[in-house]
């Protein structure tokens, strides 16, 4: 009887159809798989695939790395176990991933928001000009429909990645309406909310009426003064960065954050996944997300944004798709 | 440098100032009962978790919440430093290892709590946490009124109430003496029938209080919810003072205010004619630079509780 059976097995395992062999493979960073941010993200585009092409459960998987020095072990186990694709997310990964992809040269690997030059390894970069743009306009709207002229910009530290932030902020504001200024400032630190909060006092006080942020957890702080303005009747908003952040700036039955600049990690997780299982790994190669393969963008309901705006901001959108509209990456001097 | 830039600097500065100044009342109790607590860090995070949790569970309850919040950092704080308490003062283990411990553990427990209570990395965002405020008939006093009074967290006002309760208790009371004595010379207080553990136990655990209370502080009035990056680094800022400080409550206070200034100044730099020349980086480490350089003008010798750090020996003379 129990040889019967394991012969069934045998026969089972066998019999099962080429793409349900197909194995993914997801490694967090130290943020962990519910971070309602880029692994969170990643995750929900594997999962999307995975059920788009009725992946068993046992295919696609993920490993939590609880410190920096699990992310060589972690990838190696994937590698070790013969994924077809294994998916890492942030520029964190870069050394790790570099290391891995020439350490098991025969596997395939996608690291997102960085860049790995090695032939296994596809490296998923985002547009954020492209999307920064979209909510340089519905800021601009925004305000002139409330009669403001002035916007903010906060930074992280000033270098070329967030430097495209600023750039497509300024340029989408400036489409709206060339008389509206931008304020510009760097925080110096990703990981200050204090500084953050300092800098929205500093243009809140100068008039700025929307602060956009790329700024990680610097962010933070300037959203805390948009809302404690708010409360207090003094309407000023906040825009998100990377992730939806309306939840951030909930007080009340109210939110402070106007919409936010997506990057869409789940999109490059996805992308990638369905060109690897058809036979067409990009090795090597630089994989941009932008507007014209929903790469970037803003969320899909906006509730502090009127319809008109959102209107508005879809036709800039498809200008951009279609090349008629260029946006620079570098902020203009 | 016009006025109004000036004016708009105080709130900013005094933002920054209150966590430092009340962590840096913490670790003068625990250095002057002698021992050293380089765990500022690691309870201020702790601190601020508790309060960023209790804040987010409460405020759809009680208009109070912030403040209960508050309070649960100050809890939180103290229970977290009674580790660092039994380690150095019963085990007699060293102090810098064990408050490096307490800051390394910080990190992982309170993201794991997070984890449990939140399912995620972070507290839930907060609505409100502690709101800037005005003071009535004070905001009026000419120039004064608008430097102190006027748009600024009441938690500046409560480092100064801290300052100047620390400065009666520590100098003006017999037990702040005696707390003195076991920081300078612990046998000689024991030979005077001062019982030492107990006073370091105090100086420990009020350290515990007061950092933690600072962490919460920092995460209601600067942050929308608790997250690793919250603290960053604020406790090594507080110890700074406290050396800058020499150990002295008023000198505690000038630090901590000398440090938001100049943090604040590194903000306003770019936009003041004659400093925007330089380059950004330069104003980043602004406060930096100020406090090597004060340190080396005014600061002379620093001369801290000649047994801190040490471990308590009852049979050495």
């Amino acid at each position: 009887m129990k040889k019967a059976l394991f012969a069934l097995l045998i026969v089972a395992l066998v019999a099962v159809p080429a793409f349900a062999q197909f194995k993914v493979g997801l490694v967090t960073d130290v943020g962990g798989i519910d971070d309602r941010s880029f692994n969170q993200g990643t995750w929900e585009g594997i999962l999307r695939f995975a059920q788009e092409n009725k992946l068993p459960k046992a295919n696609y998987k993920y490993l939590q790395s609880s410190a920096e020095a699990d992310y060589v072990p972690n990838l190696s186990t994937f590698a070790d176990e013969a994924l077809n694709l294994i998916i890492a997310p942030g520029f964190l990964f870069e050394k790790a991933m570099g290391d891995v992809a020439v350490n098991y040269p025969t596997r395939k690997f996608l690291i997102i928001d960085a860049v790995v030059s090695k032939p296994n390894v596809v490296s998923a970069v985002f547009a954020e000009h492209e999307g920064s743009f979209l909510v340089g306009v519905a800021a601009a709207l925004k305000a002139k429909a409330d009669g403001k002229n002035v916007l903010g910009f906060i930074g992280g530290m000033k270098f070329p990645l967030i430097e495209k932030f600023q750039a497509g902020f300024e340029q989408g504001v400036k489409a709206v309406d060339g008389s509206l200024r931008v304020l510009v400032d760097y925080a110096g630190d990703f990981a200050a909310p204090d500084k953050g909060q300092a800098l929205a006092q500093k243009q809140f006080n100068a008039g700025a009426y929307i602060i956009f942020h790329a700024a990680g957890g610097t962010g933070n702080g300037m959203i805390k003064e948009a809302k404690e303005r708010s409360q207090k009747g003094d309407v000023r908003w906040a825009i998100g960065v990377d992730k939806d952040q309306y939840a951030d700036g909930v007080y009340g039955t109210k939110s402070a954050v106007l919409t936010s600049m997506m990057k869409r990690v789940d999109v490059a997780a996805y992308e990638v996944s369905k060109m690897t299982l058809q036979g067409k790994f990009p090795g090597g190669q630089v994989m941009v997300f932008s507007l014209a393969n929903d790469g970037v963008g803003i969320p899909a309901t906006n509730p502090n944004l009127s319809a008109d705006i959102v209107a508005k901001v879809k036709e800039f959108a498809t200008r951009i798709k279609s090349g008629a509209l260029k946006v620079s990456e570098v902020p203009a001097k | 440098m016009s006025f109004k830039i000036l004016f708009e600097m105080f709130p900013i500065a005094l933002m920054f100032a209150a966590p430092i100044i009340i962590a840096s009342l913490g670790g003068l109790f625990s250095e002057r009962s002698g021992i050293v607590n380089i765990a500022l860090e690691g309870i201020m995070m702790v601190g601020a978790f508790a309060a960023a949790t209790v804040t987010v569970l409460l405020e759809g309850s009680t208009p109070l919440a912030s403040w209960l919040g508050l309070t649960a950092g100050l809890a939180a704080g103290l229970i977290f430093s009674l580790l660092h308490a039994a380690a150095s003062i019963n085990l007699k283990a060293n102090q810098v290892i064990s408050g490096t411990a307490l800051n390394i553990l910080a990190g992982g427990l309170t993201v794991y709590l997070c984890q449990i209570i939140f399912r995620q990395q972070r507290t839930r965002a907060f609505s409100n946490g502690i709101q800037k405020m005005s003071v009535p008939l004070l905001e009026d006093i000419p120039v004064v009124g608008r430097m102190f009074f006027s748009g600024n967290y009441p938690t500046f006002y409560i480092s100064i109430f801290l300052v100047l309760a620390t400065w009666f208790l520590v100098y003006k009371t017999p037990f702040g003496l005696r707390m003195r004595s076991c920081g300078e010379h612990p046998q000689a207080a024991a030979s005077m029938g001062i019982n030492v553990s107990l006073m370091r136990y105090i100086g420990v655990l009020a350290s515990g209080a007061l950092g933690g209370l600072a962490g919460g502080v920092m995460v209601l009035t600067a942050d929308i919810q608790y997250t690793l990056v919250t603290i960053h680094g604020t406790g090594f800022i507080a110890l700074a003072s406290l050396v800058f400080g020499k150990w002295n409550p008023f000198g505690v206070l000038g630090a901590g205010l000398f440090f938001g200034f100049s943090t604040a100044l590194s903000f306003y730099a770019k936009d003041i004619p004659g400093m925007s020349s330089l380059p950004g980086e330069f104003f980043y480490a602004l406060p930096y630079i100020l406090t090597i350089v004060a340190l080396v003008v005014f600061a002379g010798k620093a001369v801290g509780p000649k047994a801190a750090g040490e471990i308590y020996d009852s049979g050495k003379r």
